[in-house]
This record gives C-alpha cells, structure tokens and sequence, in this order.
C-alpha cells in the first residue's frame, strides 16, 4: 500500500454524486451509475446489473443442520425487484453466483421462483455463470451466458488477472473499510480505477473481502476508488481513507 | 444455625477428630453444621468468609461417607461432584484435598478434570471414575451431552458448588442449574450444597440452587441456610490525595506517587483497576516511579495465558511485591502473603470490593486492609460511600433471574444427544430448576421447535431436523455429526474473538507471541503508531487475520486506543449512598479539602439535589445550549436514556448535536435552548415504549448480543473440527442473519433472547424505567448562565467519548469529504 502512495499522483477519479444517492461515472466512455442499493445501472442500455446474489444461502446451511433464517432469498428478492420498480430496466444481468450452489434452483421455494418469472415480464434476464453456479439456472426464464459485452463493456463474473479496460465483474464481494477516532465501518463497495469496475456482491447473506486484501492486487492500474454503499447514498472513499481488516 | 447450637458430639467420627486434633484445630461450627444438615439428606447453602474453612466444610460430610462406606464388589461412580467457576480453582482445591485424605490415610480418590485434562486421564475418568471429581460448569455440561450420562451419574450422592455467588445471576448459571436439575433425575437422591460468599440476600442464591415445587418467590426456600462466623471487618482507607483531585479522568494518575509509597510499606499489594488500559498505564506508571525496583508485576486478561501463569507462580513463591490486575483476579486461588488491596479508581460497586478486598490476608482473625484511590471527585464521593457501605456491613444485591431461552436451546440439544427423551419429562424436569421455574410450556415447545428446525414460520427445514421425534413419541438427535458439532459448542462463555499479537519477523512473519488482545482493542490505531501492551511500548506494523504484528518501539509518548471508563456499571446501592452523602453536609467533612469546596460552589452557584431528586441544569456555552443530568445511574443507564432523550428533544425542536455519558451524569448539548423544555414530558415514563422499540431494533447493541445469542443457542457455530472460524467472519455473518430475520421474522425466538439481553447487560433498560419512575415530580430544574462545578467533569469528557455504531455514515460522509479535499488539493 505505501509503494502505491508514492506513484505519481495521477488525475483525481471523475465522479458525480446523482440525486438519488448514486454515484456516477464513465468506465471506456459508457455512463454508469453506482446505486445504493449495491446494483449499477447502465445507462445507455437501461441495463441493471448485480453480482454474487448467492440465492439459497441460507438453504444451503440448512441442509446442513445450520439452521440459518431462511428468508436471504426473499431478501434479496425484495431489494432487486425495489431496483427494479425504481429504474425500469430493460435488461437485468446477473453477474453470476446468483445461486449458491448447483441445486438451488431446485430450492427455490415457489413463490420465489415465481417472483424470478415475473421480473422477466416486459424485460430480458441474462444470467453470467460463476464458480457457484457453472450450469446457470435451468428453468428460470433468460439466457444463460458465460460472458457478454454491451457497448463498450465486457462483463464476466471472476475478474480477470491484469489490466482489463472496460471490464466488469463481480465474484470478489468487495468490502471497504474506513477508521475514524470514532469507530469503525466496514460496507460493501464497488471498487473502479476508472478502466474496470468491481461490484458489491447483492445477496444478503453474501460476505465481503476487505478491498485491501492481497485478492485485488494487481487489477487496477492506480489505487482504486470504492464506492461504498451507505444508507441511501453511495460514498466516494479514497484509498487513503480506507483500512486493513 | 446459630454459632452455639448444641451439635450432637459423635457429627465426626474419630479419624476426622483425630485429624482435627493433630492439626491443632478445633471443627469449625459452620462445619459441623454442614456435616448435620448432610447427615439430615438436607441440601445446604453455606455462606462465610475468606478463610473461614468454607471448601473444607463443604466437603467434610463426603469425606466422612466416604470413609464408612463398606467396600463393594463392583466399582462405584463418582459420590461427590465439585463445581468452580474457574478452572484454576478446581487444581488448586485438588490439590488442598489431598492433605486430609492423605493425613487421614483415607481410601479415597480425588481428581480434577477441566479443559485442560489430557485425553488419557480424560479417558480413564469415563471408564473408572474417581470418588470425588473437581470440575467446571462446561465441563459438566458437556457430561451431561453424553450418552450414559445417566448411568454414570446415578450413584452420584452431593454436588458442591464453590463460588456460586459468582454464577447464579449469569448465563453460566443457567446452565449449571439446568445441569444439576438433569443430575437429580440420574440419581434422586443427590445432595445440594452451595458454598458463597457473603451476599446482600442469600435467598436468592437459595431459591436459584432449589425450591419447593409450586412455592412462589416468597416460599420459604427448600435449601437450608448456615451461616459461618463473620470474618473480622476489613479496615478500608481513601487516599486523601495531597495532590488536588482532579476533574475528570479514570488514571488516577495525580496519586501514583503516594500509591508507590504505600506499596514500599507493605509486603505485598494487589492493585486492581477496571480496564486492562488503565492496568498498561498504572504498571507504566509505577516502573516510571520505581527507584528501588520492587518486582511489581502486571496480570490481565489479554496477556498470553504462560505469561499470567508466570506471575501468578511468582506471586505464589512471595517474590512479588505488587501485581497490577484487572477482575482476572478477582477470584481464585488463596495467596497468603497479600497484606493490601489497592483500587485505583472507582469501586463500582461494594460486593465487588469485598470480594477484591477478601484477597487480602486469607486469616479470618485479622483484618484486611485496603485503600482506595479516587481519580476524579465524582469517585472521591463514590469511594468514601463504599467505604462506608462496607464498614456497615451492606452489599449490593443481584436481581433474581429469568433462565435465558438461548441456553435453555443449548441444553435441550446435549439432552438429546444424550439419550433419546420425552417432551413433556423433560419440561417437569426443567423447571425444577431455579432460573426455569416459571418456564411456560409454549415457550418450552418453541425452543424445542427452534432445536429441530430453527423455528421459523416458513417450514424451509423440516427435512433436516437437528432432532427428530420417533414414532415411541421420543426426541432422538439426527445423527452422529448432529452430536459430534453440538459437543464443539457447548458452554455459555462467549469469548469474543482474539488475536495473537506478535513480534514481526523478517518480511512480515509473525514471531514470538506476546500476548492476545479481543478484536477492536486495537481499532482505532493505524500501521506506525505505538501503544502500550504487556507493559511495553509497541509500534504497530499491521494486522494479519489471526495476528497484531508489532515491533518494540522506544517511543516515550505512546499513543493509547482507547481510554473508556469502566465496563461495570456503578451499582445502585452504591448510587443511592453517594446521591446520600453529596445531600448530607455535615457528611462532608470525609472529604479533602477541594472536593469540599467543589460541592460548596455547585450548591451556590447552582444546586444539589436531594437524594430523591433528580437534577437538570441547562445553561449556554459557546454556540450551543447545553442540558446536563445528574441521575447517579451508571454508563449503560444514561447512555440509554440519552439515546431516547435526543430523539425526543429533536421532536420538541431543540436541535440536540451529541451527548456524553459517564456513570453519574449524562450531558446533551444542542442548536437551540432547552431552559423551556417540560422536563416532566421529557422524562415521561411513556419514553420506554415505542422510542425503546425503534431504536433499539436498528442499534448495534442488539446486533451484538443477537450474535451472542445465536451462538450460544447453536444457530451460528463456534468453531468447525479443524477450521476455526475467525470472528471478523462471526461478526460480519451473524448481523447480515440479524437483519434478514428481523424484517422478516421479528418475532422469532432468537431476537427476543436478543432484545431481553440487550435490554439487561447492554442499555440496562430496567434501571432507567425504575429512575424514570423515581424521579416523577422529583426534578430540580437549575437554569443557569454558564457551566455550573458539577458540569466541568462532562464537558471535559466531551470529544474522549467514542460512540460505537452510532456514527457509520457520518464516517463514512466525512472519508468522501477527505476524498473531495485530497481531489481539489
């Protein structure tokens, strides 16, 4: 972290803060706007994208004997389909691990999985895979994809090694972490250096990596901006501001 | 009960006479009591001082059915049971029971067995099990998850429980007593012997240890009371400091000078404190003083367990003359040669004090000695009130308790794992415990509902039953995994997660381990800068997931994380003495000169309450208004009530900005003035409502003892076999489960155990509901132009404060502003 901090200072990150509380900013010339609620809208395609929401969580544990309050996916229905209320997408991407493991679709309790039927009225749903969830869902309407491009963007789930300009990606579960006097809090983030951007995983019982964990070494080209969701609004912290686990 | 009862003259048989006689002793009266009431098959609470033979009488009636028992042709279970609430405590009376057993030439075994046993004498315990075993609540919980437990136990005849003043009214306790309600059914005749120290009302220890069934709390209690000699009084003193005492501050730092001194002069000296901050700072302190260098030692929670062993051998071996601790040792094992107890800032409370105070000289013919050290004038008054509490002979009691719901699950789970049960048994057999004797058999049904499912309203689990009832109408765990993950759980202490800190080695590995801090100790410091741990001064190098990596660092001014007060709340009869004594005039003569005069100026300048009244003095400073409370109930109290009072003077339009709490007062200040708010709708007791409600459920507190709860009712793991989980993973998991399953089962069984330990440990809700009521028609109302004597120690606490929680998107907001000022730089 100290032999970032003594690399020419580059130019400050172009960001502006929306009405709604969301962040804006252009990745390879396309408009994008971080929401609070962890999803990024594009907004040339009135695209919603979200990553990691890692449905059947909870059922997963269940299965298992930990008895974990089985309403994560609901959960996490309710706050996606408020995105969706709100912004009227045409498209909604998954970025992968939208299901924790390869049988919970099967899980799904009906009204859920209906809910999933009706978020595709009048929108196309396209599902990345992840290491969660190879095969995709099997039932659920939408295509099934490994990778895709829209505009100027490619959009996988695992980030790739390197620089990757224009791609987005989820699969990390970025976290930020700032200190004061006061206290401490640790949000979920996205996490850009203005080439590439990492997004906040969306499911609720989905963890997080602190942003300065040894995972995220080596994906941006300067130290990364995080926009870490707050209330209702998304906070643009620096990398100075933010602090180890 | 009395000293000179008339004791028929045969109670000991005469190798135990002998014995007495050959030691040069006479049988104690108390434990010739105890040996009758066993004689008698009476369950027994025995209650005396340090030093007055209490383990010994206890014992006494095993040691002697032991000794007349006739030999047997098969081998026996174990007869007696001991109890500690400590493992080193256990050993230690292993070892003291040797001497009589040995002296007597007794054929009796007497063995220890804790978390530390090693598996071989573990394994030969099961298979042949000693006559006596010394052993802990954990311990014995994890017994009773066996399967056989009950034939192991059934010819258990007497359970002692050593310290048990310690553990009736904690988590610990509930389990135990669960414990002890299961051993009765294994063997129905068992015995019932409970060994405290002096306590405001040992009927409450009574009623927890056993009752009559359908007797209410006002039932005579079924376990007789004895009560051994009372020990010589201690002779307290309060430094009267030469230097002023100051304002505010918790270090006592002003009277380290006199402290040194006084420990030139003894032989030995316990000097405790109430943080583990302030006990880095007194060691410091006094090394900083000590020319002569006495071995002065410090002992505290955080230090590696070999370095505590460390001192406390050396402690044994007389080589120390004074060890620094914090509550670490408050109890355990006798060492003889402490001549002096020293308390470094506020008492808290005077059950704690004479329980610190009984360190001191374990002979019950000579008196203890100990001296306070206020830091502050507020702890000058609350110091001189101890002290006279305790010259009078009266304690500060614990409240009865209601068993917790999350421990109850615990048990219900080892009992299945035990042996297959029946509901309806199990439920009688609960609530003949003290904690559970109101259990009601809806609440009894939805833990056993929790135990198998998780107990939710959406049936997702039903396949995956953690128990499951038979078709005979009994409750049989799931599986062997089922068993094997519920026996890494057992116990009701949380430890919160710790990191090792160690020395950094070449390209960042971790050395040798200095010792362990609990998780956020360090929080608040960045990579650079230096503190104080196990007396030494550190720099930080990083944090690694399990490790704080340091370097020693030769820094003279080293920056501290974190002073805070104290995490024991000012007891409420201590409160009521000082409220007392700060009315009294004539009683102020007690005090030094200068606290004198401060009380002399509030009373002119402002005023002093009466001690059922509450004062509130509101007055301008600098741009803002301040309101500033004296209602003498402690941190956790006024912290609460300055949560509420906020939001209802942003209601009443005043603007409130932030607030400080320390354990006598609370202080508010704010945009607009406050000399007209109604002070009566203010402290309406209507506030414990929905205000109560709204903000607890979004406050950090009930995310932490809902994590609490979780874990100790199984719903989150401790650790798995092989994988320990780190707690930042606890931490971040369980309130990501908090939130989900409070929008989307708030009534779930889990967040009431969560809301009920909130509102007990954390926000002490009924003490602000009984001061609400208190101070009805009682508040003083001073309307002030400035800063009134009484104000000054909160005002200069203002800015120390850290609010936990409370400020994340205020953090968060001023991090984007750093961002804009290092843009636009």
């Amino acid at each position: 972290m100290t032999a970032l901090a003594r690399t020419p200072a580059p130019a400050p990150y172009a960001f502006a803060q929306s009405p709604c509380g969301g962040l804006e900013m252009e990745i390879m010339g396309a408009a994008l706007r971080m929401r609070a609620s962890g999803a990024l809208f594009d907004l040339a395609h009135q695209a919603l994208i979200v990553a990691d929401l890692h449905f059947e969580k909870g059922s997963a544990y269940g299965m298992r004997g930990q008895f974990l309050p089985p309403y994560d996916t609901r959960d996490t229905l309710d706050r996606l389909e408020a995105e969706v209320a709100a912004l009227e997408p045409r498209v909604v991407i998954f970025l992968g691990d939208s299901f924790h493991d390869g049988r919970a679709e099967d899980r799904l309790s009906p009204d859920d999985a209906e809910r999933l039927v009706a978020l595709a009225q009048g929108r196309t749903l396209i599902w990345l895979v992840g290491n969660h969830d190879a095969d995709g869902p099997r039932r659920l309407p939408g295509q099934v994809v490994d990778t895709m491009t829209l505009g100027p963007l490619i959009l996988r789930h695992e980030p790739e090694p390197g620089e990757q300009p224009g791609e987005l990606s989820g699969h990390l579960h970025p976290c930020a972490r700032v200190s004061s006097g006061r206290g401490t809090v640790r949000r979920r983030c996205f996490a850009t250096d203005g080439t590439r951007m990492i997004l906040p995983a969306f499911g609720a019982y989905a963890g997080g990596l602190n942003l300065k964990d040894a995972a995220f070494a080596g994906l941006f080209g300067r130290p990364p901006l995080a926009g870490a969701l707050g209330r209702d609004r998304v906070h643009a912290v620096g990398w100075r501001s933010l602090t180890s686990d | 009960m009395a000293e000179d009862a008339a004791l028929p003259a045969d109670l000991l048989p005469a190798a135990f006479a002998d014995w007495f006689a050959t030691r040069g002793w006479a049988p104690r009266a108390h434990q010739l009591e105890m040996v009758a009431r066993a004689r008698a098959g009476r369950d027994a609470l025995l209650i005396a001082p340090t030093g007055g033979g209490k383990t010994l009488a206890g014992f006494l009636p095993s040691l002697i059915e032991l000794a007349q028992r006739p030999p047997a042709n098969t081998p026996r279970g174990i007869h007696t049971l001991y109890i500690s609430p400590l493992k080193a405590l256990a050993v230690d009376v292993e070892r003291n029971l040797a001497t009589p057993i040995r002296e007597m030439g007794l054929s009796i075994v007497a063995e220890s067995r804790t978390g530390d046993t090693g598996a071989a004498r573990r394994q030969r315990q099961r298979v042949k099990p000693p006559d006596i075993l010394l052993t802990t609540p954990e311990q014995l919980a994890l017994f009773c998850a066996w399967e056989g437990a009950r034939a192991y136990f059934e010819d258990l005849s007497c359970i002692i429980l050593d310290e048990i003043h310690t553990l009736h009214s904690t988590k610990r306790g509930d389990l135990l007593a669960l414990d002890i309600a299961r051993l009765q059914t294994f063997s129905p005749s068992l015995r019932r012997v409970g060994l405290s120290a002096t306590v405001d009302d040992p009927d409450v220890i009574r009623r927890w240890m056993g009752f009559h069934p359908g007797g209410g709390d006002s039932a005579p209690p079924a376990v007789d009371l004895v009560l051994g000699p009372a020990g010589t009084p201690p002779i307290v003193e309060v430094l009267l400091s030469e230097g002023r005492v100051p304002w505010a501050g918790h270090t006592a730092q002003h009277a380290m000078a006199e402290v040194y001194e006084v420990i030139k002069k003894a032989r030995t000296a316990l000097v405790f404190v109430n943080t583990r901050f302030q006990a880095e700072f007194a060691f410091q302190e006094l090394w900083r003083l000590n020319e002569d260098a006495l071995p002065i030692a410090l002992h505290h929670g955080s230090l590696a367990a070999e370095q505590r062993r460390k001192v406390e051998a050396a402690m044994a071996r007389g080589e120390l003359r004074a060890v620094v601790c914090t509550s670490t040792l408050d109890l355990g094992i006798d060492w003889g040669d402490v001549d002096l107890v020293i308390q470094l800032a506020s008492p808290k409370g005077a059950s704690r004090m004479v329980q610190r105070i009984g360190r001191a000289n374990h002979r019950m013919d000579e008196a203890s000695r100990a001296l306070f050290v206020p830091a502050n004038r507020f702890e000058m008054l609350e110091c001189q009130a101890a002290r006279e509490a305790i010259a009078e002979n009266r304690f500060d009691g614990d409240p009865p308790r209601v068993g917790a719901l999350d421990i109850l699950a615990q048990h219900v789970m080892g009992c299945a794992c035990s042996e297959p049960f029946d509901a309806l048994a199990l439920f009688d057999e609960i609530r003949t415990s003290g904690p559970y004797r109101g259990l009601a058999w809806e609440d009894f049904e939805q833990v056993v509902d929790f135990v198998s499912t998780g107990g939710y309203a959406l049936r997702a689990y039903d396949r995956f039953r953690r128990i499951v009832k038979g078709q005979d109408g009994l409750w049989r765990a799931r599986n062997a995994d089922t068993i094997l993950r519920h026996r890494l759980n057992v116990g009701a202490i949380l430890s919160p997660a710790v990191l090792s800190v160690r020395i950094a080695g070449r390209g960042g590995r971790a050395g040798r381990k200095v010792g362990e801090v609990e998780e956020g100790y360090l929080e608040a410091l960045e990579p650079g800068d230096t503190f104080i741990f196990a007396g030494q001064i550190w720099r930080l190098v990083g944090v690694t997931a399990l490790d704080v990596l340091v370097t020693p660092a030769p820094a003279s001014d080293p920056k501290l994380p974190s002073w805070g007060g104290s995490k024991f709340a000012l007891s409420t009869f201590l409160a009521k003495r000082v409220r007392e004594l700060m009315f009294d005039q004539s009683h102020w003569s007690v005090l030094p000169g200068d606290v004198r005069e401060w009380l002399k100026l509030q009373r002119d300048r402002s005023l002093i309450p009466a001690e059922d009244e509450m004062l509130v003095e509101t007055f301008p400073r600098g741009k803002r208004h301040f309101m500033v409370c004296y209602p003498f109930e402690g941190r956790l109290a006024h912290t609460t009530l300055a949560m509420l009072m906020t939001r209802r003077l942003e209601r009443m339009g005043a603007a409130p900005l932030g607030f400080v709490c320390n354990d006598y007062a609370l202080a508010v200040w704010s945009l607009n003035p406050m000399d007209g708010v109604d002070l009566d709708a203010l402290f309406a007791q209507d506030m414990l409502g929905d205000d109560l409600e709204d903000w607890l459920a979004e406050s950090y507190m009930m995310k932490r003892s809902f994590k609490g709860c979780a874990i100790l009712a199984g719903l989150i793991e401790r650790r798995f076999p092989g994988a320990e989980k780190s707690g930042r993973q606890v931490t971040f998991s369980a309130d990501l489960v908090y939130d989900v399953l409070r929008r989307h089962e708030p009534d779930h069984l889990l967040l009431r155990c969560a809301r009920d330990d909130a509102a007990t440990g954390l926000i002490d809700v009924a003490r602000v509901g009984h001061m609400l009521a208190r101070i009805q028609g009682k508040i003083r109302h001073a309307v002030l132009d400035h800063l009134s004597p009484f104000s000054v120690p909160m005002l200069l606490e203002i800015g120390k404060e850290r609010v936990p929680g409370a400020a994340g998107e205020m953090i968060l907001a001023e991090a984007a502003e750093d961002l804009i000022a290092e843009a636009s730089s």
